[in-house]
């Protein structure tokens, strides 16, 4: 059962915990039937909650403290994960982590934002928020699946690059547009997938890729509502607004044209059944490398350069 | 400007107001007052302090190409409000206003000329317009005129001046960075040069895409440079930013900028470069 339950999931795990009294009672009296009611009610209750929900509790449920994250998925998808260090220039960033394993039966680079859950491990991944050098190891564990052939899988997940004087100092935006230069023209399948949190140039500076998904409940834009709504309305008052303006959700942006697919998640969302979130994750990223395999590794870049040339709106 | 020095002490604040109108400008940095058409002469940089003031692209492209040379290109492209954003006020009112405060169609000037009867492709932001913001007009006339050097094999040159992306077209924005860095990359893969040259301010999403990517990377004397803003760092880590952080010389300093190039040297340096990059 969560510890972290947000405003809307209350009602929902309320009546999950009365199911789960009930039970234990079962063995003393006969209300099976009593049970099998409500078990339809919570689904039903749940239904309609979530189809409710605001961009803005989307938002929510993308940064559940509870969500796996890139390692979970990684552990849950695969059991040969072999975690590759360092920028081979100046060190090793925690907020991106990366290596090969075999997925299926199929050996790929795996790369992913990474968060903490607690405030020690946040420390430690800086709250998911990459400096130069993670973006720079990505690249580098990136041209390492290029030489062997390998494809390549990146899970989104972060609150935005982090901005401080040494990411500054040694070029955080050098490092994201050498990445986004660079991952138009690997030929190699890339398969991005939003996982949590696609916050602005630091999630896609791992995020050019022939095929981008977006996991059901996560979020992906330019800028976080409440940053959003700090700049525009001057005030840190109207992030559910900016939320609804910037029309961040993976419908939004499937209608935008921008994303190829959603993920769906489990009932309530990932972090209530990470395992089987990770199972969809699996055989959706598969499905993916299966049908981009079949593409020659021109065609791909070709493929891969068009599709995000055609992403934007003008009059003319 | 000697005359004036002399009695500028005697210009309070208040007196300022009544200086005629347009034809006397005042120093950013120094609070010198200079009378306009000097600093004109002077590609609008302070004769007393250096400092560069913020030019229009039509001000660049006159300073960097052959008198009457340069032909526009995509003058016609304006943003269409894809997501009907609406904050204080509707995008689709800012823009109608910049277009008319500011006679631009969008945040960047894009097309053809010669720099010392050398052709080339120039593309050139104006931080008047949004802030300079990059949306999907910026990223399909940058992309565009990648194409268009790809064409006549000239060099490209992109001028940079912006606060970034531009919010009111959210992820369409965001994705205008991998689309001019794509972009950038196939003119790399041609073997065509391409100058970026990045001017006061140069932050967020250009900076972390096609700024950034020149095979020379010049910037403007004192541009302010970066990925985050100075506000933002200072709220996030709670400290006083070093002297001169972000700034033109410092990120020089840092390796990620190869020239700081004043404004009157800037036509000259690139078109020596140019001409010992390609033929
Ligand atoms: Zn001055």
């Amino acid at each position: 059962m969560s510890k972290m339950i947000l405003e809307f999931e209350k009602p929902i795990v309320e009546l999950e915990k009365k199911i789960d009294e009930m039970r234990t009672l079962s063995d003393t009296l006969d209300i099976g039937q009593e049970i099998q009611h409500l078990e339809k009610k919570v689904i039903q209750l749940r239904e309609n909650v979530y189809a409710e929900l605001t961009r803005w509790q989307r938002v929510q449920l993308a940064r559940h403290p509870e969500r796996p994250y890139t390692l979970d998925y990684i552990g849950m998808m695969t059991n040969d994960f072999i975690e590759l260090h360092g920028d081979r220039a100046f060190g090793d960033d925690k907020s991106i982590v990366g290596g090969f394993a075999t997925l299926g039966d199929e050996p790929v680079m795996l790369i992913g934002h990474q968060k903490g859950r607690d405030t020690k491990s946040n420390v430690y991944r800086n709250f998911g928020m990459p400096q130069p050098e993670g973006y720079r190891k990505a690249l580098r564990l990136m041209k390492l699946a290029v030489k062997f052939n390998r494809p390549i899988v990146t899970l989104l997940d972060t609150p935005g690059a982090f901005p401080g004087i040494g990411a500054e100092e040694r070029g955080q935006a050098e490092a994201i547009a050498r990445n986004l230069f660079e991952m138009s023209h690997l030929p190699v399948p890339i398969v991005v997938v939003v996982i949590g949190e696609g916050a602005s140039g630091g999630a896609l500076g791992i995020g050019v890729g022939d095929k981008i998904l977006m996991m059901e409940y996560t979020w992906y834009s330019v800028i976080a509502p409440e940053s959003c709504s700090s700049i525009l309305w001057k005030s840190w008052e109207y992030k559910e607004q900016a939320a609804e303006a910037l029309k961040l959700t993976p419908t939004d942006l499937l209608e935008q044209k921008i994303i190829d697919g959603i993920i769906p998640e489990p009932p309530g969302g990932a972090h209530r059944n990470p395992e089987a979130a990770a199972q969809s994750l699996k055989e959706a990223i598969l499905a993916e490398l299966a049908g981009l395999k079949k593409l020659k590794a021109d065609k791909l870049v070709e493929k891969r350069i068009q599709k995000f040339c055609a992403m934007g709106a003008w009059n003319e | 400007m000697a005359w004036f020095r002399r009695s500028k002490e005697n210009i309070s604040g208040s007196q300022k107001k009544d200086l005629p109108e347009g034809l006397w400008a005042k120093c950013d940095e120094c609070g010198e007052i200079i009378h306009k058409p000097a600093l004109e002469q002077n590609l609008w940089v302070c004769q007393k302090c250096g400092y560069h003031f913020r030019i229009s692209s039509k001000t660049y492209i006159a300073i960097l190409t052959d008198d009457g040379s340069f032909k526009e290109m995509d003058k016609k492209l304006t943003s269409k409000d894809p997501l009907g954003f609406v904050d204080t006020k509707p995008y689709k009112d800012r823009i109608k206003e910049s277009i008319r405060k500011t006679e631009l169609q969008d945040a960047i000037r894009t097309g053809v000329g010669m720099m010392n009867k050398r052709s080339v492709v120039i593309a050139c932001m104006d931080f008047s317009f949004i802030g300079g913001s990059m949306g999907s007009v910026v990223g399909e006339k940058i992309a565009r005129a990648v194409d268009k050097a790809i064409r006549l094999k000239a060099p490209l040159i992109i001028i940079s001046a912006s606060g970034g992306a531009r919010m009111m077209e959210a992820a369409y924005s965001l994705m205008q960075m991998a689309k001019t860095s794509a972009k950038l990359a196939q003119l790399s893969r041609k073997g065509l040069p391409y100058i970026s040259l990045m001017t006061d301010p140069t932050t967020g999403g250009v900076t972390a895409s096609f700024a950034m990517l020149g095979d020379v990377n010049i910037a403007e004397p004192g541009a302010l440079i970066g990925f985050a803003g100075p506000r933002v760092i200072k709220q996030t880590i709670g400290k006083d930013l070093p002297e001169g952080f972000q700034k033109a010389e410092f990120v020089q300093e840092k390796g990620f900028v190869d020239i700081v190039v004043p404004r009157k040297e800037l036509k000259g340096t690139i078109s020596s470069l140019l001409g010992m990059m390609c033929a």
